[in-house]
C-alpha cells in the first residue's frame, strides 16, 4: 500500500498502459513493436493483479504469485515469438506485417 | 453299391488343370499332350466302368435308383442349403460316358492337330478344366451347384473360343458367345431364385420328386399373368438352357464359336456343353411334365421344333464347313428339345424322354466325329470354305471314310445310330403332336440334304488349285475318327429303354416301320437330291439360288438376326435406354452433387476477401467482437 495513492489512480494508469498496448497492437507496422506491445497488455494486467492483492486482500499472496507467473510466460513467450520473427527475416528479408499475407487463401 | 469313387472323374481333369496351367511354361509340349490325354483317358475308363456297375446292378425292383454323396456346403435354413456332391442316375451316368469319351477323343487328337502350337500346353490346360466342369454339371446333386458348374462351363468356353487370341475376330466370337449365354444365365438364375424361394429347396431329387413341393403345390402358389410362379421359374430356367444350347433366339453366338480350334468345337460346341440345357431339361423332367399339365413342356416342345426347322434351313446356304455343322448341332439339339417337349411320363408314353437321350448319345458321337473329321480337311487345305475344297477321297481316304459315316448316321440312314435315335423321335412327335412330326420329317429331309452337299462339295467335284498336295492325316487324329465312326454306328445298337426312361422303369421299345420308312426315304430323298445337286459341278445350286431370290439371301444372312441384335443393342438400348440414362445420371445425378460442390466454391470465392492475412486485422475483429459481447452482456444485465 502506498501512502496518498488509492486504488482509483493505480487502476487507471493500468488501463492508459493497456489501452496503449491494444493501440500499438493495431497499428504499428513493425513484428518486433507489435510484440512490445502484447507486452505492455500483459504488464498492466501484471501489475493489475499485484495492485488488487495489495489494496483489497492483504493477508493473501495469490495476486502476487501470478503477475510472477505471468513474468515468466510473457518471457517465453518473448523468447518464442523472437524466434519466429528471426526466422521470418530469414525467409523474406523483412519482419513488416504487411509482407506476411503470403499464405491467406 | 458305393459309387463315391465317381468324385474322382470330375476330380482328375482339375487337378491336370492345375497341374497344367500352373507350369504351362516348364511342361514340354511333348509331354503336357500324353499327361491330358492320360488323365482323360483314366476318367474315360472310370466313367465306362460306372455304367457298366450301375446299368447292371443299379435297379431295385426294378427301377433304377438315385445314389447321392455330397457335402452340405452352404447353409440358408434347415431344408434350403447348397451341397456339393455326385448325384448317380440314368442321365447323369449316360453323360459321363458321353464327356469323357468324347474329351478324351478329342484330347488324342489335338496332339496332332495343334502340334507346334505355341500354346500347345495351355490348350490342354482349357481343354482340362472344362472338362472338369462340364463332368461337375452332369454330376450335380441341386439346382445351384449346377449353375456354379455351369457358368464355369461357359468360362471355359469361353477361353477356348479365344484361344487365338490375338486374332480379332476370335476375341470377339469369345465376347459375343459369354455374353448371350450369361444373358440367358440372367434367366436362369432368376428361376432358380423363383422355385428355391416357394419350394425351399434347391435339391433335384426334392424338386423332381413326385410327393414334392414344386409338382403337388404349383395350384396352390402365387400366380402371374395367368401362370403360376412354377412354371415362371421353370421358363426362366429353361431361358439358361436355351442360351446354352444355342436355341432360338439365343443361338447366334454359336456358328460365331467356330472361331475356335476345331477340336474344341468338336468337344463344346457339337457334343458336350451345348447338350447342358437338353440335360437341365431332363434334369428337370417331372417338374416340367406334372407343373400346369406341362405348360412349361410346350415352351420346351415349340422353341426345340421351331429352332431345328430354322437352323437346317440356314444349314444349307452356308459356305463355311464349320458354320454348316454348328447349325446342323443346333439343328440336332432343337430335335432333342422338341422330343423332350413331346414326351409323356409314364411307360411307353415316355417315349420321347428316352428318345432325347438316345439322340444326344449319337448325335456326339457322330457331330463330334464330323467336327474332328472337319478339322482333319481344315488342316490338310487350310481353309474353312468348300469353294477351296473339292476331289479329298482320293487323298484323304480315312477321313472320307470317316466322313461318310457320320453324314449317313446324321441323315438318318437305315443302320446307322443317327436312324434308330431320329426314329424314337419321330415316334414321340407323332404319338403326340402333328404338326411337330411334319415339321421334324422336313428337317429330317433338310439333314440329309446339307451334310450330302456338304459331303460332296469337300470330297466330290473337281480338285482345287491347293498350295501343297493335300495329305491325311497323322495317327493320333484318324485314331479317334476311327472310334467315332464305329461309335456312330454301334451306339444306335444300344437298347436305351432299358437304361434310360423317364420314370425310370425299363420298357420295351417297339420298332415302328411306316414311321421309319417315312423318315428314311425322306433322308435318301434328301441324299439323292444332293447327289443331283453337287456330284459334279454344274449350274443347278445357282440356278435355285437365284429362282428363290430374296427368300434364299433372307436365309443366308441367317435371318438378320444378327442384325436385329444388333439393332436392339445399339440403337434401341445404347441409343435410347442407355443415352437418357446417361443423360439422367450426368444431368440429375452427377448435377446435383457437382452443383452442391459449385455452390459452396462461389460463395466461399465471394468472402474470401474477409481473409486479409493480416494479423492486425483478425485482433481488431476479435476486439471488436469482445467488446460487441461486452456490451450486450452490460445492456442485458443493467436492464
Amino acid at each position: 500500500m502506498i501512502a496518498g495513492i488509492s486504488i482509483y489512480e493505480i487502476l487507471t494508469l493500468t488501463s492508459i498502459l493497456f489501452f496503449i498496448g491494444i493501440y500499438g497492437f493495431f497499428t504499428r507496422e513493425n513484428l518486433i513493436t507489435v510484440l512490445m506491445s502484447v507486452e505492455l497488455i500483459l504488464n498492466a494486467s501484471a501489475v493489475n493483479f499485484v495492485l488488487i492483492n495489495t489494496y483489497l486482500y492483504p493477508d493473501l499472496l495469490q495476486g502476487a504469485v501470478f503477475s510472477i507467473f505471468i513474468v515468466a510466460l510473457a518471457a517465453a513467450e518473448t523468447a518464442l515469438a523472437i524466434a519466429i520473427i528471426i526466422n521470418l527475416y530469414k525467409i523474406i528479408y523483412s519482419v513488416e506485417v504487411k509482407d506476411t499475407e503470403t499464405m491467406k487463401y | 453299391m458305393d459309387f463315391s469313387y465317381t468324385i474322382l472323374i470330375p476330380l482328375i481333369p482339375l487337378a491336370l488343370f492345375v497341374i497344367l496351367g500352373l507350369f504351362s511354361k516348364k511342361i514340354p509340349p511333348s509331354i503336357s499332350g500324353w499327361i491330358g490325354s492320360l488323365g482323360l483317358g483314366t476318367s474315360f475308363v472310370l466313367s465306362l466302368y460306372t455304367a457298366y456297375h450301375y446299368f447292371l446292378e443299379g435297379k431295385l425292383n426294378g427301377v433304377y435308383q438315385t445314389f447321392i454323396y455330397k457335402q452340405t456346403w452352404l447353409v440358408f435354413t434347415d431344408k434350403l442349403h447348397i451341397d456339393l456332391g455326385v448325384m448317380i442316375d440314368p442321365i447323369s451316368v449316360m453323360m459321363l460316358v458321353v464327356v469323357t469319351t468324347v474329351s478324351f477323343m478329342v484330347h488324342l487328337y489335338s496332339r496332332g492337330y495343334m502340334h507346334g502350337d505355341d500354346g500347345y500346353t495351355r490348350f490342354f490346360a482349357y481343354l482340362a478344366l472344362f472338362s472338369f466342369s462340364m463332368l461337375g454339371l452332369v454330376l450335380a446333386t441341386n439346382l445351384f451347384q449346377m449353375y456354379i458348374f455351369w457358368e464355369l462351363v461357359g468360362a471355359s468356353s469361353f477361353l477356348l473360343i479365344g484361344y487365338y487370341y490375338t486374332k480379332p475376330s476370335a476375341v470377339a466370337a469369345a465376347k459375343k458367345a459369354f455374353i448371350v449365354t450369361r444373358f440367358a444365365d440372367l434367366g436362369f438364375l432368376i428361376g432358380i431364385l423363383l422355385i428355391s424361394y416357394y419350394t425351399g429347396t434347391f435339391d433335384f431329387q426334392d424338386l423332381t420328386s413326385t410327393e414334392g413341393m414344386l409338382i403337388t403345390g404349383w395350384g396352390a402358389s402365387a400366380s402371374f399373368m395367368g401362370l403360376s410362379v412354377f412354371t415362371w421359374g421353370l421358363i426362366l430356367i429353361y431361358m439358361g438352357g436355351v442360351g446354352k444350347s444355342a436355341m432360338l433366339p439365343f443361338h447366334i453366338w454359336l456358328p460365331d464359336a467356330m472361331e475356335g480350334p476345331t477340336p474344341v468345337s468338336a468337344l463344346i460346341h457339337a457334343a458336350t456343353m451345348v447338350v447342358a440345357g437338353v440335360f437341365l431339361v431332363a434334369r428337370l423332367f417331372p417338374a416340367y411334365y406334372f407343373v400346369e399339365d406341362g405348360f412349361a413342356l410346350q415352351v420346351v416342345a415349340y422353341v426345340g421344333a421351331i429352332s431345328s426347322l430354322v437352323a437346317a434351313l440356314i444349314a444349307i446356304t452356308q459356305t463355311d464347313i464349320k458354320r454348316v455343322l454348328a447349325f446342323s448341332t443346333m439343328s440336332q439339339i432343337g430335335y432333342m428339345m422338341l422330343a423332350l417337349g413331346v414326351s409323356k411320363y409314364e411307360g411307353h408314353e415316355g417315349v420321347g424322354y428316352m428318345a432325347s437321350m438316345f439322340h444326344l448319345f449319337t448325335h456326339a458321337m457322330f457331330k463330334a466325329l464330323l467336327f474332328l473329321a472337319a478339322g482333319s480337311v481344315i488342316h490338310a487345305v487350310h481353309s474353312n470354305y468348300m469353294k477351296d475344297m473339292g476331289g479329298l477321297r482320293k487323298y484323304m481316304p480315312i477321313t472320307h471314310i470317316t466322313f461318310l459315316i457320320a453324314s449317313l448316321s446324321i441323315a438318318g440312314f437305315p443302320g446307322f445310330a443317327g436312324f434308330f435315335s431320329k426314329d424314337e423321335i419321330l415316334v414321340a412327335a407323332f404319338e403326340s403332336n402333328k404338326l411337330i412330326y411334319i415339321s421334324s420329317v422336313f428337317v429330317a429331309g433338310l439333314t440329309a440334304f446339307y451334310m450330302f452337299r456338304l459331303y460332296f462339295n469337300i470330297f466330290w467335284g473337281e480338285d482345287r488349285k491347293y498350295k501343297h498336295t493335300p495329305h491325311e492325316s497323322p495317327l493320333t487324329m484318324t485314331i479317334p475318327l476311327m472310334f467315332l465312326a464305329f461309335m456312330s454306328i454301334a451306339a444306335g445298337y444300344i437298347p436305351f429303354s432299358e437304361y434310360i426312361t423317364a420314370d425310370r422303369m425299363p420298357f420295351e421299345a417297339h420298332f415302328n416301320l411306316p414311321l421309319a420308312a417315312i423318315a428314311s426315304s425322306v433322308g435318301i430323298i434328301g441324299i439323292i437330291l444332293a447327289y443331283i445337286f453337287y456330284k459334279k459341278p454344274n449350274e443347278l445350286p445357282e440356278r435355285f439360288a437365284n429362282a428363290f431370290g430374296f427368300v434364299y439371301k433372307w436365309i443366308y444372312n441367317k435371318l438378320y438376326f444378327d442384325e436385329l441384335y444388333i439393332f436392339v443393342t445399339k440403337k434401341i438400348l445404347f441409343g435410347i435406354v442407355g443415352f437418357s440414362a446417361s443423360w439422367f445420371d450426368k444431368n440429375v445425378v452427377d448435377g446435383s452433387m457437382v452443383g452442391i460442390g459449385n455452390v459452396t466454391v462461389s460463395v466461399s470465392n465471394k468472402i474470401k476477401g474477409l481473409q486479409s492475412g493480416k494479423l492486425q486485422d483478425y485482433a481488431m475483429s476479435f476486439v471488436g467482437g469482445i467488446v460487441v459481447i461486452a456490451m450486450v452482456v452490460f445492456y442485458i444485465w443493467l436492464n
